[in-house]
């Protein structure tokens, strides 16, 4: 629902991420994203084309790479992708899970063109 | 890497968290809090469920104890604002101009536009939203969460994340007419599951019904962090 903002921070990190060095252009970035994020890709690509026009990040692919949910039971240690409806352990039925994977949330790398020497 | 015509083609590791900015601003206005002791909350709420009554009802029962501030967050309007201020109460609004919730570079603008000459309690009331509130920081040292009787006991098995976010809970409207149809048990299961830390007090705005227990959870919170928990033992006694 906020695709804006975070595009925003995705953009400025990408600037700051490349300025001061030999990088003329930066022609994709690799995002590492959970699905329980609320973030849908499309919307941040679209943000970014309007966003990054003028900058060296400007016509950036963005590749998304998709973590999906892991959660994990605190008193057997049962993994599982799938979380019960009612929030309880479906090998021991404790009521104590934490989420392991899916809320991930970060700009992995670049892929940039530098002026040679 | 790649060589080219004059270019070389790499890629760069970066590993960096896409809400850093906000993060680190978060924790600079929580520094800012800190210093000028004041327990900053952050109340988050579906439209409707109660924020500015809550808040309104929270600071007439213990203002005579403690100093308070209020941030008002909506996307338009100043309706809750001269609310609150016609009760005297110090109050700013930030209009968010459709953004869903409160950042802390809005926050942070705001911050010097009171003055802090004794310790207080700041409400930070967010935009209406069970979702993206809950993945933006704003430098708050609590996390309150708002359901409602109307609303249906299936609030938090729907929006999980706030719910596993908030430092204390409360459920609004419990002498509501629709409450017939909520399932308070099931409420408090999924709850319980998914925040295991977080007191959950019922409470009634309109009658004031269960205020008390959530107003001294609020000051011993607020006596702990900048009078040291002997102070709030010693109120608490005073109370009792």
């Amino acid at each position: 629902m906020h695709e804006l903002a975070v595009t925003e921070g995705l953009l400025q990190i990408i600037l700051d991420q490349v300025q001061g060095t030999k990088v003329t252009r930066v022609y994709g970035a690799t995002l590492v994203i959970g699905d329980l994020a609320s973030i849908v890709d499309e919307s941040v690509q679209f943000y970014f084309d309007i966003l990054s026009k003028g900058t060296v990040a400007e016509g950036a692919r963005l590749c998304v790479t998709r973590v999906a949910p892991e959660y994990g039971c605190r008193s057997c240690g049962f993994l599982s992708a799938e979380r019960s409806q009612s929030y309880r352990c479906q090998a021991c039925g404790a009521e104590d899970i934490f989420i392991g994977k899916g809320q991930e949330f970060y700009l992995d790398s670049i892929e940039v063109e530098t002026a040679d020497g | 890497m790649v060589e080219g015509k004059g270019v070389a083609l790499m890629k760069m590791d970066v590993r960096r968290n896409i809400l850093e900015a906000n993060e680190k601003l978060a924790r600079d206005n929580n520094d800012f809090f800190t210093a000028n002791r004041v327990l900053a909350v952050n109340v988050m709420a579906s439209p409707g469920a109660g924020k500015t009554s809550t808040i309104l009802a929270t600071i007439e029962r213990l203002r005579a104890l403690v100093k308070f501030k209020v941030i008002e967050g909506d996307i338009a309007s100043s309706v809750d604002t001269e609310k609150l201020a016609a009760h005297g109460i110090d109050v700013l609004q930030i209009n968010t101009g459709n953004m869903c919730h409160l950042d802390a570079v809005m926050i942070g603008k705001v911050l010097n536009r009171f003055s802090y000459d004794a310790p207080s309690i700041l409400f930070i009331e967010n935009v209406g939203n069970l979702v993206c509130p809950a993945d933006f920081s704003m430098g708050e040292h609590l996390n309150l969460v708002i359901a409602s009787v109307p609303e249906g006991h299936d609030k938090p098995v729907k929006y999980p994340g706030i719910f596993r976010k908030a430092d204390a809970i409360l459920l609004n409207k419990i002498d509501s007419r629709d409450s017939e149809d909520f399932d308070r048990e099931a409420f408090h299961q999924t709850v319980q599951r998914l925040n295991r830390t977080a007191p959950c007090f019922e409470i009634s705005c309109r009658s004031g019904a269960g205020l008390d227990a959530w107003c001294s959870w609020l000051m011993e919170q607020f006596l702990t962090r900048y009078f040291g928990s002997r102070s709030a033992d010693q109120a608490a006694s005073q109370r009792g």
